[in-house]
């Protein structure tokens, strides 16, 4: 029985005399228990589908449809007031992030309450409400704040807060978008179960492998039109559309190492990663203290010229504090780290400046590691300033760096804010190419990107890799992507190193349990189609 | 898109309130510059006959207790209260900066002792400060100034301390240093600059409230002396006429509200631009 | 931290507050130009061996040092020394003004408070034109000096509509026109910082969860955004009573009442440099007292401050 039903649905959004239309024309239908998946990058129009179903579109937005019907009622008519009665009671909307989705001055119990209205019990409801999403403790819980959960308890209870008044639909939005993986798969089969009991979900995600395990059907979005539909395992395994196809190829776990994310040719250059030559750098039992916590404890690492290393972890695991100290930023309390054979972290840092240029970093957000008044030229020039290199060549040197990243003379001029995210992380590397270092640190470097302009970046990595032969430690907590990337990959907990080794071996039989629980989490695009999403 | 649409929803054609803003701020320099080009007498030419008349066609404001024309009083006034609103604020501005970055840069001891004085300050409401520093250095126009200028200095040292510090730590910060760039070159190129620009949007602000200062010490009789034409003064003159001749103590104030909402919107649109533009 | 620590971390705090006020105060006499025993003395005539005895009992020859550790050690002991112009101990002088300056700050504190807290609730995020009227209000409010608008008030209220008495004798109807005056600029920053921190909350993500509960518009401001507008609105407080009892100095001037900004003008414009140190320390302690108090009222508000452990 169809429950939500959605035809030719038009959003359009009024800012002064600008309308930007974020949805073009969207129909779709979910029936009663069912999973429908909305897949897309950023900007497809696919949160504001899911707010418009809740009448959350915001204050200067136009919405059109053909039909937009739930349970029979026609939801275009209905006004304020008919709003309030569907939303919570007949549809549910879980969130991104708890710790900002719920309010955070009040406590949980208190915002699962509001939920529920009039209700005869409510803290017993509550109460029920928490154990049923798997809050240990739900007494307790139920007095704290939001900041006083942990990331997975926080989205549990928003979950709670959401299901409270027993809504038949439930729009999860990148429902595990901020979380950890391991946290992430425990939220996902959390919603699983919801659907199980007979709540029809409605599911938005840009991760096609999250979807994969949970949605019956799966539409795919860009630009504010559907461009695929059907049921998720012909859309995955048998995708029609070449968007489709391009999401599908540039997710970087699905894929055998070395292939192409973004399509294209790898540039035929030899690589000679060398062993028997000296490590670029070698950190030797590094320990690092914050206050009385161990942030990193008795940490080893050895990198090889050409070589890229992934650290994976997950939060607050110690992987940045690594980076950080390998950069030479951060002075460990034990153990040191030599780059090039030479002493590094041992140095003054009046002594490590004129090393500097043999190592450089490129940060996650690319945004925040631009000085937000300088052009590009001026932020790729830096370095080359700091070298010395000859005032009358830098530009060219810009240039040949800014084609090095696939960047032409257009963006010269540009200020950060005004460069896409794809675009400034290459300006990023181009910055950090600059003085010709035999060492990248990169930390999180794609995270923050969608999966298309993640996998040009990853490409880009791999070819500067073989062009330059330049050595790469490269942070991360997504596994695929280290998959894909690097040659060795390095495992963090809790500031200890608990597994190491070539990527192959570590990926097929990982030694660490906590190893084998990472790589179990990880969503995979071939659980529902075992074979065909290659 | 949502980035880009902060920059574009500043809009380029100035609103009518920015451009009345402009056009009185235009006067006003006109009025510090060349006050004889708007008035046909010289502020200080008492006529006893006509003291007190109320605004007609030849003295389009009034006249004062000693038959002074108000609107050229108020034209002359120009001067002292901008000029000493800008300058305190300028030497406020200045001050806070040494004694800001002194404080983010220079370690946890002079951090801690410039950050203790100047909680203690803050402490103070502002007038307090300028009553106190008037009190040490007794009336007078420089003394006021002095005065302003002292109540401003740690609101402004504790802004720059604290953009000093989250510049210092913003990423492109750590990326520079790890490029290797030299402390000096740092401070010059990535700190001073990008601490300095909310700072100075906000001293925009800060003048109009330092006119007001200004202009309150006047009125409490603690500014420049007779005849020296102030608004501050004028509006204290014309306190002792207000059920007789209004005229007198409305309209200088009615000239400082001017002044200082002139001041603010035209510091709130550089200040929205300046966000903008981050 | 416990409770317990930030009260205690909170009175450290406040008491270097107070003895750094405290050494400002001693900086400035030591700074003045002139003799304090002159100015004891007065006009009345005296010997310079009469002079000489003066000096002795004020401490004047003693080392600096012995003097700063004698005048912190007399102020610990609530001895606040006596004022040269009305030859009474100061302490006698601010208890017998501070209660109208009190009433004056109190109504206008009531009064920019409700005042704000209608108009941010009624206009965050929503009815540009009223937004719009609002926000010019406030500017002008914000750019009119306190005094000005006191004359104003003054001639059109009193004077020529006779609506109110001005006399201090008057009753609390005598009150109305100077506590409007004082709170008219306090209440419009503090309704621009209300609707902020309001328009903030507006755009968190949590309001669309809460809205997603089907919860009425009302509901949402009054139980969540109006909570988050007022922490930033809370921690201004400090800074308003500092406001206020300095903008008392001009308002009591303007409307000839009489209190502690009367006091301390007379004081400064007679250089009675013992009324001016006392009323220096006065607002700090007062500060102090607010701010502490109002930083536990902000950990009330906010959770997230109380720092307890996930």
């Amino acid at each position: 029985m169809t429950l939500l039903r959605v035809e030719d649905l038009r959003v359009t959004f009024h800012s002064g005399r600008r309308r930007v239309e974020a949805v073009r024309g969207v129909s779709f239908t979910v029936g009663k228990g069912e999973c429908l998946a909305i897949v897309g990058e950023s900007g497809s129009g696919k949160s504001v589908t899911a707010r418009t179903l809740v009448g959350l579109t915001g204050p200067g937005s136009d919405i059109e449809a053909g039909r937009l019907e739930f349970a029979g009622r026609d939801l275009l008519t209905i006004g304020p007031r008919g709003w309030r009665a569907v939303r919570g009671r007949q549809i549910g909307l879980v969130l991104q992030d708890a710790l900002v989705s719920l309010d955070p001055l009040r406590t949980v119990g208190a915002e699962i309450a509001e939920a529920l209205g009039d209700h005869d019990d409510r803290r017993a409801r509550v109460l029920e409400l928490l154990a049923e999403v798997g809050v240990p403790e739900p007494e307790q819980r139920a007095r704290q704040h939001p900041h006083e959960l942990s990331g997975g308890l926080r989205q549990r209870a928003l979950i709670a807060s959401a299901i409270a008044a027993g809504p038949s639909l439930l729009i999860a939005d990148e429902p595990t978008t901020a979380l950890d993986v391991t946290v992430q798969a425990q939220i996902l089969a959390l919603l699983a179960q919801r659907k199980a009991t007979g709540t029809a979900l409605l599911l938005i995600s840009h991760d096609l492998a999250v979807v994969a395990g949970l949605a019956d059907r799966t539409a795919v979005m860009r630009d504010g039109v559907v461009v695929e539909a059907g049921p998720t395992a012909q859309v995955l395994g048998d995708p029609q559309h070449p968007y489709t196809r391009q999401l599908l190829a540039a997710v970087p776990g699905a894929h055998p190492r070395g292939t192409r994310l973004s399509g294209g040719q790898a540039p035929r250059v030899a690589r000679a990663a060398s062993v028997q030559r000296q490590p670029v750098l070698e950190a030797r039992g590094l320990t690092k203290h914050f206050g009385s916590r161990v942030a990193v404890r008795d940490v080893s690492l050895t990198l090889h010229p050409g070589e890229i290393l992934g650290l994976v972890g997950e939060s607050g695991s110690g992987k940045s504090t690594v980076a950080r100290v390998a950069l030479g930023l951060l002075a460990p309390d034990g153990g040191d780290v030599l780059l090039e054979g030479r002493p590094w972290s041992a140095l003054r840092e009046r002594d490590r400046r004129p090393l500097r240029r043999r190592i450089g970093v490129v940060f996650q957000d690319p945004l925040s590691s631009f000085d937000p008044r300088h052009p590009v030229e001026r932020i790729v020039a830096e370095p080359l300033g700091v070298i010395g290199h000859p005032r009358r060549d830098r530009r060219r040197r810009v240039l040949q760096l800014l084609d090095q990243v696939g960047l032409g003379a257009a963006v010269l001029d540009r200020r950060p804010i005004e460069l896409s995210g794809g675009q400034r992380q290459r300006v990023a590397i181009a910055r950090a190419l600059a003085p010709g270092p035999a060492l990248l640190v990169c930390d999180e470097p794609v995270s923050a990107l969608d999966v298309s302009i993640q996998a040009q970046v990853l490409d880009l990595l791999t070819d500067l890799r073989a062009e330059l032969g330049v050595a790469m430690l490269f942070i991360s907590h997504d596994l695929g992507v280290v998959h894909h990337l690097c040659d060795r990959v390095a495992v963090m907990r809790d500031g200890v190193i608990v597994e190491h080794g070539p990527v192959g071996p570590v990926f097929a039989a990982p030694v660490h349990p906590y190893t084998r629980e990472l790589l179990a989490a990880v969503p995979r695009l071939d659980v529902v189609t075992p074979g065909t999403a290659r | 898109m949502t980035i880009v649409d902060t920059t574009r929803r500043v809009p380029r054609v100035p609103t009518a309130g920015v451009v009345a803003a402009g056009i009185v701020l235009a006067l006003l320099l006109l009025a510090v510059l060349a006050p004889g080009l708007l008035t046909r007498t010289g502020p200080d030419e008492v006529d006893p006959i006509i003291a007190l008349r109320a605004p007609d066609g030849t003295h389009w404001l009034g006249t004062d207790q000693l038959g002074r024309d108000v609107f050229t009083r108020i034209v002359h006034g120009a001067r002292i209260s901008l000029v000493t609103g800008i300058a305190a604020t300028l030497l406020a501005v200045v001050a806070g900066t040494v004694l800001g970055l002194l404080s983010a840069l220079g370690g946890r001891i002079v951090d801690e002792v410039l950050m203790r004085a100047v909680d203690v300050l803050l402490a103070l409401p502002g007038i307090l400060l300028a009553l106190l520093v008037i009190a040490v250095l007794g009336p007078g126009p420089v003394s006021e100034l002095v005065a302003i200028a002292f109540a401003a200095v740690p609101g402004y040292a504790r802004m720059i301390r604290g953009q000093a510090l989250s510049v210092r730590r913003a990423d492109y910060v750590t990326s520079a240093v790890a490029i290797g760039v030299r402390p000096a070159g740092l401070v010059w190129r990535h700190v001073l600059p990008n601490s300095l620009g909310p700072v100075l949007v906000l001293a925009t602000l800060g003048t109009g409230s330092a006119i007001i200062i200004g202009s309150s010490l006047s009125f409490l009789g603690l500014g420049p002396r007779q005849p020296t034409p102030e608004w501050g003064a004028m509006l204290a003159d014309g306190r002792d006429f207000l059920s007789t001749a209004w005229w007198v103590g409305v309209f200088p104030g009615l000239a400082i509200t001017v002044t200082v909402v002139a001041v603010t919107v035209l510091g709130r649109r550089w200040q929205r631009r300046f966000e903008g533009v981050r | 931290m416990s409770q317990v620590r930030w009260l205690l971390r909170r009175l450290a705090g406040g008491i270097g507050v107070l003895v750094g006020a405290a050494t400002v105060t001693f900086l400035a006499m030591e700074l003045i130009p002139g003799d304090p025993a002159r100015a004891l003395v007065g006009s009345a005539p005296a010997t310079p061996q009469t002079m000489d005895l003066i000096r002795h009992e004020m401490g004047l020859d003693l080392p600096l040092p012995v003097r700063y550790a004698r005048y912190l050690g007399r102020l610990a002991t609530g001895d606040l020394g006596r004022s040269y112009q009305l030859q009474q101990p100061v302490s006698t002088i601010i208890g017998e003004q501070v209660w109208p300056t009190v009433q004056l700050a109190l109504a206008a504190t009531v009064l920019a408070f409700a005042g704000a807290v209608l108009v941010a609730t009624l206009t965050a995020g929503r009815w540009r034109a009223a937004r719009g009227i609002a926000q010019a209000a406030e500017l002008v409010a914000v750019s009119t000096p306190s005094f000005w608008l006191g004359l104003l008030l003054l001639s059109v209220f009193a004077f020529r509509l006779r609506l109110v008495p001005v006399g201090v004798d008057q009753g609390p109807a005598a009150l109305i026109l100077p506590a409007v005056t004082l709170a008219v600029p306090v209440g419009a920053i503090l309704t621009q910082v209300l609707r902020d921190g309001m328009e903030g909350a507006l755009r968190q993500p949590f309001v669309v969860s809460v809205r997603a509960r089907g919860v009425t518009e009302f509901t949402l401001r009054a139980r969540h955004v109006l909570r988050h507008g007022l922490s930033p609105a809370v921690t201004l407080s400090g800074w308003l009573v500092g406001h206020l009892l300095g903008g008392a100095v001009l308002v009591e001037t303007v409307f000839a009442r009489p209190g502690l900004g009367r006091v301390t003008l007379a004081a400064i414009s007679s250089r009675d440099f013992p009324v001016v140190i006392a009323m220096v320390l006065f607002v700090a302690v007062v500060f102090v007292a607010v701010s502490t108090a109002v930083d536990g009222l902000y950990r009330v508000i906010d959770p997230r401050l109380r720092g307890a452990s996930p």
